[in-house]
C-alpha cells in the first residue's frame, strides 16, 4: 500500500526564489529564464523520444502503452485507443536515500 | 543519446548568455533544490512539466530472489513523478520506435 503524503509542495516560483537567493549575483529574471529554459529542454528531449540522465537525481524515459479498447463513459460504446508513449521517472540513488531518510528522521 | 546536466548548461550558456561557470552552477542548483525540497518531505510541483509526489509505503512481505528466503520489505518513503497535462500531450505525439 502506498498513500500520498499530506504535506506542503514547493511550486516553481519558490524554486526560482530559492535558487536566486543562492545566486545573488544574478538577477531574479535571469534565474527565472534559466529555470524555464531547463524545464523546456527536458520537455523537448522527452517529446523527441530522448532520455534524460541526471546523476544523483534520476532518469526520465518514455514507456510505451500498447493500443487498447476503452469505453465511452457516456454512451457505453466501445472506442479504440491508439498506442502512446508516457513519461517515466526513475529516481537515482541519492534522491531515493534522501527521501527515505526524511521518513526515518520523523520516526525518531 | 540522453540529455545530461552538461547539455543543459551548454544551452543556458548559448541561449541566455550566462558564462559557463554560472550556467553549470544553475543546473546543479536546480536539481539540488528539488532534491532538498523532496528530502525535506515536500512535494515539488512544476507547472507545465509535472509533479514530484512523495508516498509512504507500508511494510510488505518480500523474498530474497536468490535463496527464496522470506524477508519483509520495510516501510519506506518514495518519490514518484506525475507528468503534467502539457508534457503528457507532447510525449503522446511521439511516434518513434515502439518498445
Amino acid at each position: 500500500m502506498a498513500e500520498e503524503m499530506q504535506t506542503n509542495a514547493m511550486m516553481k516560483s519558490e524554486l526560482i526564489e530559492r535558487i536566486a537567493r543562492k545566486q545573488s549575483h544574478l538577477a531574479y529574471k535571469d534565474v527565472e529564464l534559466a529555470v524555464k529554459s531547463m524545464l523546456e529542454q527536458m520537455s523537448n528531449s522527452l517529446s523527441g523520444g530522448e532520455r534524460i540522465e541526471i546523476r544523483g537525481f534520476g532518469s526520465f524515459s518514455l514507456h510505451y502503452r500498447p493500443p487498447r479498447s476503452g469505453r465511452n463513459p457516456k454512451t457505453g460504446g466501445s472506442v479504440a485507443l491508439p498506442g502512446k508513449h508516457v513519461p517515466h521517472f526513475k529516481p537515482g540513488k541519492e534522491l531515493r536515500e534522501r527521501v527515505n531518510e526524511s521518513m526515518l528522521k520523523e520516526a525518531g | 543519446m540522453a540529455l545530461t546536466k552538461a547539455d543543459m548548461a551548454e544551452s543556458l550558456y548559448e541561449e541566455l548568455g550566462l558564462n559557463k561557470r554560472e550556467a553549470k552552477e544553475l543546473v546543479e542548483l536546480f536539481f539540488e533544490e528539488v532534491r532538498a525540497a523532496l528530502g525535506d518531505a515536500n512535494h515539488v510541483k512544476l507547472s507545465g512539466f509535472g509533479n514530484f509526489v512523495l508516498r509512504n509505503k507500508t511494510e510488505r512481505p518480500g523474498r530474497n530472489p536468490k535463496t527464496g528466503e522470506e524477508i519483509p520489505i520495510s516501510a519506506r518513503r518514495v518519490v514518484t513523478f506525475r507528468p503534467g497535462q502539457k508534457l503528457k500531450q507532447r510525449v503522446e505525439a511521439y511516434a518513434g520506435s515502439q518498445q
